[in-house]
């Protein structure tokens, strides 16, 4: 009776696997990042390009940094959220201006509003290389010791902000603060 | 005959597809130098076109990483530090051929370990068949009347 009973357990078993390998996002790629410092850099300000920015500066603090650029479509659709989210002051979220125009950039802010602190423009792309960015937004949460700790690949949904990254910015304040 | 040669014309250039614009040697580049380049991004996934290598894509992150690989091949790299420069930052998934690791046994050997279990469910079935023919050798009273049988065969063959 086992016998017969094998193929159909052998079956279910690839049913259960490709459920779940179909169902998975293939653009969801895990970044090797996760738990690495966070990579150096140094870029002039959009807003102002004679300031820079550097990662080091935010040392001490958890930060987020999101990447983004006005050609980017669904950054258009993650942007109130990042408004919204930016103005409960629960963690200070920096821009990454992704391979932009600098007058698109400042001009896509001026019309929907501008929830970063400041944003940091990489016309060329070559830091979001050492971030292992492939596409926008991505948005990395970074915690005091410079620390990459949460990627989120495409935009920033209410789940992923309350579920994940707002348990593990209060995680890292706690921890911070002792 | 002249349709038929427009026809396989037709032909000829449709089955080339679309070429699309090689992302091979840029010209005013040293040539070895593209051909490393070349090399490398045969290997190397496109993140954006999951499908496509490095070398055939078109998107703009292509581009980057291929103006990356061209800078650190010029900057004297070898291979094995440009390789790790990128799976450092995008993971062994950029990799179309994925190293040996722990994490990476089962897709390298995990083929060969269901044909090995087929080999032996296969070879045991097939000794349990053998076991399973009992051998029944034929008492001297069959064999005394097969012999009968078969010697009056001969004799009604005509019907």
């Amino acid at each position: 009776m086992i016998k017969y009973l094998i193929p159909l357990v052998l079956f279910l078993g690839l049913v259960i696997f490709l459920a779940i390998g179909l169902n998975r996002d293939p653009h969801e790629v895990p970044s090797p990042l996760i738990n690495k410092p966070a990579p150096a850099f140094t870029l002039p300000q959009l807003k102002d390009p004679n300031k820079t920015f550097s990662a080091a500066e935010m040392r001490g603090k958890v930060w987020i940094l999101n990447v983004w650029a006005s050609w980017c479509v669904t950054c258009r659709d993650e942007h109130p959220l990042l408004l919204e989210y930016a103005k409960t002051n629960a963690v200070p979220i920096y821009g990454l201006n992704y391979k932009d125009q600098r007058e698109d950039a400042i001009a896509w802010l001026g019309e929907l509003g501008d929830p970063y602190v400041l944003s940091a423009a990489d016309v060329d792309g070559r830091i979001a290389i050492d971030y292992g960015v492939y596409g926008a937004p991505e948005t990395y949460l970074i915690d005091q010791s410079g620390t990459i700790r949460f990627k989120q690949i495409g935009p920033v949904t209410p789940d992923v902000w309350t579920n994940q990254i707002l348990p593990l910015v209060q995680e890292l304040n706690r921890q911070g603060n002792r | 005959m002249k349709q038929i040669v427009y026809a396989i014309l037709v032909l000829l250039i449709v089955g080339h597809g679309v070429p699309g614009k090689d992302a091979g040697p840029v010209s005013g580049e040293d040539p070895a130098v593209e051909q490393r380049l070349a090399n490398l991004s045969k290997e190397l996934r496109c993140l954006v076109c999951q499908n496509e290598t490095l070398a055939d894509s078109q998107a703009g992150l292509a581009e980057d990483l291929r103006r990356e690989i061209r800078e650190q091949i010029k900057a004297g790299k070898s291979d094995k530090e440009i390789i790790s420069f990128l799976t450092a930052r995008y993971g062994q998934f950029i990799l179309y051929r994925p190293q040996v690791t722990p994490t990476t046994y089962l897709l390298w050997f995990g083929p060969f370990i269901i044909l090995i279990a087929g080999f032996f469910i296969l070879f045991r079935y097939i000794r349990q068949r053998r076991d399973a023919i009992v051998a029944e050798p034929l008492t001297s009273e069959e064999r005394r009347l097969a012999g009968e049988l078969l010697s009056a065969k001969s004799g009604k063959e005509a019907l």
